[in-house]
């Protein structure tokens, strides 16, 4: 296969994963935070196609579930009903893309509720909570990765174009940033704010933290293609010509830096993921009932949930195709510039 | 009692050391009986119950370190959990039929007045050093838990009517005990008062060492006690062993000295997960304190073992306001919503809100009870039943509220948000202990039932510690859901909830006066039971209080959790009580039905 058409592959394959946790409100059958008292822990439902008579239906149906009497949370088929599956159906409302109210949902049932993955402590819909989740933490690794790049950019080429005391100093405070046990400072600054964070304040603080905790790494690397590409022939000869600094680095410097910066991105974005996962994780993302990735794993913390309810590990299934995209991407950009090596080994590690 | 203590378990409250640990009774002296023959001499105390075979270890599993084995000082759950293997009182309370019965104590006597108790020791009894037991060491006892340079936390209920009990030995056998005033809960207030041995004790106390002795640490053969176990090892980080005691003065129906075990060992395993998998894969022999998620999950993999439901706790659970009058210091934020917090229709509505049966299923898996009053169904005796147990209604929420002066906005989004009266929002946060999952639940849950009020709630899970110094020192929270655990089925074990100067008076904690006119005549009401002979006069006075919580609501209750237990199926005489502690509470009837050989290790 050709570079571009690998690229165009990845690239494709990223749009439509991120198009679907996008419009989440329309691929999920429900509210993510309406609660189903009596459905907890219930499995991820069956879909058939023929029934208990071995009759075949074209339109797909499945079974309730009903408790098992005298238990809490085993379920057993009741083959006496089954309920077809609608496709196009209006449901709950939602903002569609976040602004645009809609009611139309690709898939819903009349009467029971239908768990494709099951549902949780509260009978909420796992399927509905992690496309939801998704946009929380999706949303959170890009818009980290845009504040690392533009910090990282930023820092680096003013490292690398100025030099001197300025790089000294600049570089410095990069392995300052890079030795700083963030964890533990973000446990610190959580302390001192108030004890409520609305979730919007929640999602921007971990935005905020991921981003600066980030751009040591792209501004090194910033810095090295400056470096180079300052005393390559073309920006001396601008230069001669009195172009200033600011042309020099927008119109010569900054162009030439691209590569790395996108090959950056493709890398940062699922580090950041799951540097919100694991934040979220420990409690410090956005709260209960909102869900993303990381919150959505927490009730693994417990011992009786780990042996129990196996659906509750798929929020961590959900991020395996997102990383696959990214790096597959990374690879296919480094490819095609094929210049600057990627840093394999770098890795965002919260402690 | 004046003062609190709090302590985690579970990040659970336990109040009040009122009534506290479980020891048992002691004898009298008899020079030289060989210690592991009855000799006629002892007035032994012959426990019925099965006959068992003696040998075996039996470990079990703590939560956390025993700070200290100090009777005096024990202010946490896992210390007293341990002393009470280790040490007895004169009349001890049954955790199984929860009545009085006689311990060290051979008999005693109540003077017509209710001012004089008179008690007769057991004669011919020992400590575990094998040191005589007489009426000056109960005598040195009470003069040391009375001292006020110590700080026992149980000290002040020894204080009636402002004025410290007096004790008196008549002879080597035989004390008086007398009040200033009748005292309500009569003989159940010597339960917990552990006798200490004075030829080891005095020389310290004279020298102010006393609250400082006897950590885990402490040489073995500094330490004596009248329970059925004795100090052997401790390691710290890892266990402690405690070793039978031969001297001790309880026999089986044949005659045989208790008790059965050779050993009880306290291993400290700090998270509940790990509790459940030493026992799961046998390390331990007993498991106590389960969740309702952990107790299935036991259930479902049985092997060599029983779970057991011993059935309703004292254990109850509740949401809270911050009603605390902060003056100055309150933010003005605080301020605006105490106004709502205040308005009794307001707790009126967020208790009709409140859907207690969903808690009861999705939180405690079905295993435990709605609740409307601090009184669990755990404790038959002092509950109120005519407390009404209203079904949950959120068209009476939104009726009180109504009245109340709040109104609702309908967003563009169709969301519906309540409004106070000056046309602000209500939102507020209620803050649980981060380290326990169950109240973190039925916080959610209850967000999810005011948000159909209308309110927007946050829930704020917060390290256990922070917490309690939120709710008790600094105040700045809005509400904040806990639970407590009585020690005893008596009122008196949790009156430092209900008195308004009480330190666990959590909503608006040491009062100097009571700033309501239903706090003050509470205040009177347990005054009055304190110092009331006889169970109806009392339980009168105590369903009056149990009227004016139901009525005004400081504490929203919602449910309790059963006592849920397990043991090996090789372990006999199990009887799991709903009382702390649950099951060591006979721990030297407990044996190993097929001798030691099958005891663990």
């Amino acid at each position: 296969m050709t570079r571009p058409r690998k690229l165009t592959k990845w690239l494709v394959a990223l749009v439509v994963l991120h198009g679907i946790v996008a419009g989440a409100g329309f691929f999920a059958p429900y509210d993510p935070v309406e609660q189903d008292r009596d459905h907890p822990y219930l499995p991820p439902m069956r879909v058939h196609l023929m029934d208990a008579q071995h009759h075949f239906h074209s339109r797909p149906f499945f079974y309730p579930l009903r408790l098992r009497e005298g238990s809490f949370d085993q379920y057993e088929e009741d083959n006496a009903a089954a309920i077809p599956v609608h496709f196009f159906m209006r449901g709950a409302d939602y903002p569609l893309l976040g602004f645009v109210p809609s009611r139309w949902h690709l898939f819903g049932t009349d009467g029971a509720r239908i768990y494709l993955l099951g549902s949780d402590a509260y009978g909420r819909d796992q399927l509905s909570r992690i496309l939801f989740g998704g946009q929380v933490s999706l949303l959170a690794g890009l818009l980290g990765a845009g504040v690392t790049l533009f910090l990282g950019a930023l820092i680096g080429m003013a490292a690398g174009y100025y030099g001197g005391w300025r790089d000294d100093l600049l570089m410095r405070a990069a392995e300052l940033f890079l030795a700083l046990p963030w964890l533990y400072l973000l446990f610190a600054l959580r302390a001192f704010l108030p004890l409520a964070v609305s979730p919007f304040k929640a999602f921007l603080l971990i935005v905020v933290v991921i981003g600066m905790v980030g751009w040591a790494r792209p501004a090194r690397l910033v810095r090295g293609v400056v470096l180079s590409v300052k005393e390559r022939d073309f920006v001396r000869a601008a230069r001669g010509f009195g172009a200033s600094d600011i042309y020099l680095l927008r119109r010569h410097i900054l162009p030439e830096t691209a590569s790395v910066l996108l090959t950056q991105a493709a890398i940062l974005v699922p580090q950041f993921v799951l540097a919100e996962m694991t934040l979220s994780f420990l409690g410090l993302g956005v709260p209960e009932p909102i869900s993303s990735w990381g919150n959505l794993l927490t009730s693994l913390q417990q011992y009786s949930v780990l042996v129990s309810y196996w659906w509750m590990y798929l929020p961590a299934l959900a991020i395996v195709p997102f990383f696959l995209g990214y790096l597959g991407l990374a690879s296919a950009l480094q490819q095609r510039s094929g210049a600057y090596k990627i840093d394999e080994k770098s890795s965002w590690s919260p402690t | 009692m004046r003062e609190v203590r709090f302590f985690t378990l579970r990040g659970r409250v336990t109040v009040g050391l009122f009534l506290a640990c479980a020891s048992f009774l002691g004898l009298p002296i008899n020079g030289f009986s060989k210690p592991q023959q009855p000799n006629p001499k002892e007035e032994l105390l012959v426990s019925p119950g099965e006959i068992g075979r003696s040998g075996g270890r039996l470990v079990i599993s703590l939560r956390s370190e025993p700070k200290t084995l100090n009777p005096l000082t024990a202010a946490d759950g896992t210390s007293r959990e341990v002393i009470g293997a280790m040490q007895a009182d004169l009349i001890h309370i049954n955790r199984a039929t929860q009545l009085t019965e006689a311990a060290l104590a051979k008999s005693w006597k109540i003077s017509p007045d209710g001012l004089q108790y008179t008690v007769k020791l057991r004669q011919g009894l020992r400590f575990s050093d094998g040191h005589p037991l007489d009426a000056d060491d109960v005598l040195f006892t009470f003069r040391v838990y009375l001292d006020e340079s110590i700080h026992a936390p149980q000290r002040d209920l020894l204080i009636v009517a402002g004025k410290p009990i007096t004790v008196q030995k008549v002879d080597a056998a035989t004390l008086i005990f007398q009040f200033a005033k009748p005292y309500g809960v009569e003989e159940r207030l010597f339960d917990g008062w552990a006798i200490l041995p004075r030829h080891l004790l005095e020389k310290p106390y004279r020298e102010g060492r006393l609250a400082q002795l006897w950590t885990p640490s402490t040489p073995p053969k500094e330490w004596a006690g009248l329970g059925p176990f004795r100090l052997k090892e401790y390691v710290a980080g890892q266990k402690l062993v405690l070793e039978r005691n031969p001297y001790y003065w309880k026999t089986d129906a044949n005659g045989a000295r208790l008790p059965y075990l050779d050993e009880l060992v306290f291993l400290f395993v700090p998270s509940a997960d790990a509790q459940v998998l030493r026992f799961q894969s046998g390390e331990t022999d007993i498991i106590t304190r389960l969740g309702a998620e952990n107790f299935s999950v036991l259930s479902r993999g049985q092997r060599g073992y029983t779970m057991a439901d011993a059935g309703p706790g004292l254990e109850y659970n509740f949401l809270f306001f911050n009603l605390n009058d902060l003056g100055d210091k309150s933010s003005s934020d605080l301020t605006r919503k105490q106004k709502w917090f205040r308005e009794v229709r307001f707790r009126q509505a967020v208790s009709a809100a409140a859907d207690r049966d969903a808690i009861v299923r999705l939180v405690y898996q079905g295993r435990g009870s709605a609740l409307w009053g601090p009184v669990t169904p755990g404790n038959r005796r002092w509950a109120n039943a005519s407390i009404p147990h209203s079904p949950r209604s959120l068209e009476r929420a939104r009726t009180l509220l109504k009245e109340a002066g709040f109104s609702w906005s309908t967003a563009a989004n169709a969301e519906s948000t309540l409004q106070d009266s000056d046309g602000k929002p209500v939102e507020f946060s209620i803050l649980t202990s981060s380290s326990n999952a169950d109240r973190t639940k039925m916080a959610t849950l209850l967000q999810d039932d005011l948000k159909q009020l209308g309110m927007r709630v946050q829930v704020v899970p917060l390290e256990f510690r922070s917490l309690i110094d939120r709710v008790t020192q600094t105040k700045e929270y809005d509400a904040c859901l806990l639970g407590l655990a009585s020690f005893d089925a008596d009122p008196n074990s949790d009156i430092n909830v209900w008195l308004s100067s009480g330190g666990t008076h959590l909503w608006n904690p040491s009062q100097s006066h009571p700033s309501t006119t239903w706090e003050a005549e509470i205040d009177r009401l347990m005054e009055q039971q304190l110092a009331t002979a006889g169970y109806d006069q009392r339980k009168k006075l105590y369903d009056r209080v149990q009227e004016i919580l139901a009525q005004n609501q400081p504490m929203i209750f919602l449910a309790s959790p059963d006592v849920l237990v397990g043991a090996k199926n090789s372990i006999a005489n199990l009887h799991p009580a709903v009382l702390e502690p649950y099951i060591l509470w006979n721990v030297e009837q407990l044996y190993f039905r097929n001798g030691p050989e099958n005891a663990s290790r």
